[in-house]
């Protein structure tokens, strides 16, 4: 590639949200950056329910209106037995268009220096010793070896970047949601309302989501857990079998497959010379599955801890890129466990166990109605999870 | 040995992320096994969200 010539500060591989967030920062900050995507364009394809919260997106930018398919106040639950609970949520969320907040956010980044190369596919690390020092890859038909003092992996569920320099990235089976979504239309659906289904039946060791996209639009999808596809039945099947019960009528207009990783972040987000973000780093929510915003949240504490190293001009070494693991679990981290434990009990539940915590949250009025008064409910029916609970909330 | 169906796949990485011994590549439109690194521990077949990925035993019963 024509850019062998030139040295880069930090070289940063996947153009996701934690990679263009990182970008933006470390460009913002004086420092030259280079990201390489594989795919042909940034954005594409869009492998994600596309849902985040107002808040959590104003921690980085203003929200433009064209990044937004649809807002949302309310929120559903649909237990297994049908029992619909409904209540407003505290703060909106919004239905993202992917495609476009991935390109305004790379967008972002280049307007603050950032180079951006797609179709640049990464196959290799470069080691001086036991540091990385760079990366090897193909860009348009010619392999290229590239240097520079930080390298990033921002790589997504299936990211090689960590393994090649020697860290644990590899996600259990019980903690790889197997996920699955079709963009429909032709559907009725009200469009303010975020609905879960969650059921054994339905989509087990996981939910199954109905995100309204607007004009008769949806995100329908599920996820399982890798315990549960290991019995030979899998997420497409479930899916399909949910779409031919309620919405047999729709038209599909995308479908795409996925894999979340629900687990605890990686014991080690950096080594010499060498740092992971976003899902690479397992930053999504281990509850939620959201990892739109941790992945970004990853990727501007690395860029900050990139920035401060390499403009006092420290060597990249693992001890002090641990700057940023620190931050990281001293911002997120901590709830990070925690949250891992409240979704190993969910999970666990019969169906029997949520018909019956939904029985008993129907019974409250609606204007009493919260998140907490659910967990309440679930605590009583699984006292285990009143610990982690009360952790979590006392700790935020 | 593990089958792919190439033409099935969405390459979306599922089968890379749960691989142990790091056998499985994933380029723009093609993923690729390194049969000489697996173990067959069949974790990607479970987890592969649209059945792209199968056990030999299996496909040779998809053919009969």
């Amino acid at each position: 590639m024509n850019l062998i010539s030139k040295k880069f500060d930090c070289i940063i591989v996947g153009g996701g949200p934690a990679g263009s967030t990182f970008a933006d920062i470390a460009s913002q900050n004086g420092l030259s950056v280079l990201v390489l995507e594989k795919d042909r364009e940034i954005g594409v394809p869009v492998r994600c329910g596309e849902a985040v919260s107002d808040k959590g997106l104003r921690i980085f930018h203003s929200v433009e209106k064209e990044w937004i398919n649809s807002i949302i106040t309310r929120i559903r639950l649909v237990a297994p037995n049908e029992t619909a609970i409904e209540f407003d949520l505290n703060e909106s969320g919004y239905i993202l268009d992917r495609k476009i907040f991935d390109l305004a956010l790379a967008k972002k980044a280049e307007d603050n220096g950032a180079i951006i190369k797609t179709e640049a596919y990464v196959n290799g690390l470069i080691f001086d010793e036991d540091k990385v020092v760079g990366v090897t890859g193909e860009y348009q038909g010619e392999s290229f070896s590239l240097t520079a003092k930080i390298i990033v992996g921002a790589d997504g569920v299936e990211s090689r970047v960590g393994r090649w320099a020697g860290l644990s990235t590899h996600v259990k089976l019980k903690d790889m949601e197997s996920a699955i979504q079709k963009t429909v239309t032709g559907i009725d659906v009200e469009n303010h309302i975020f609905e879960f289904y969650l059921s054994r039946n339905w989509a087990p060791g996981g939910y199954l989501w109905v995100f309204p996209k607007g004009k008769r639009s949806a995100n329908i999808g599920l996820a399982i857990s890798g315990l549960y596809a290991k019995e030979g039945k899998s997420a497409y099947k479930y899916l399909q079998e949910f779409l031919n019960r309620k919405y047999p009528n729709v038209s599909t207009q995308t479908i795409i497959a996925g894999g979340v990783p629900v687990a605890k972040t990686v014991k080690n987000m950096v080594t010499e010379g060498l740092m992971l973000v976003g899902d690479a780093a397992h930053t999504v929510n281990p509850m939620t599955g959201g990892g739109i915003i941790s992945g970004m949240r990853s990727g501007l504490l690395a860029a900050e801890t990139a920035v401060s190293v390499i403009k006092s001009g420290q060597n990249p070494t693992k001890k002090y890129l641990q700057k940023y693991e620190k931050e990281w679990h001293k911002i997120g981290g901590k709830n990070h466990e925690k949250f891992y434990r409240i979704k190993e009990s969910i999970f666990r539940f019969e169906d029997k166990d949520l018909n019956r915590i939904a029985d008993g949250i129907a019974d409250i009025p609606e204007n009493k109605r919260s998140l907490f008064k659910l967990f309440s409910i679930a605590v009583a029916k699984k006292p285990s999870l009143l610990l982690d609970v009360a952790r979590l909330f006392a700790g935020l | 040995m593990i089958i792919i169906k190439q033409n099935k796949c969405d390459y979306c990485g599922c089968c890379v992320g749960v691989c142990p011994v790091n056998c499985i590549e994933l380029k723009e439109a093609a993923i690729e096994i390194k049969y000489d690194i697996c173990i067959d521990c069949d974790l990607c077949v479970f987890v592969c969200p649209i059945d792209v990925l199968m056990t030999e035993h299996e496909s040779d019963f998809q053919k009969v």
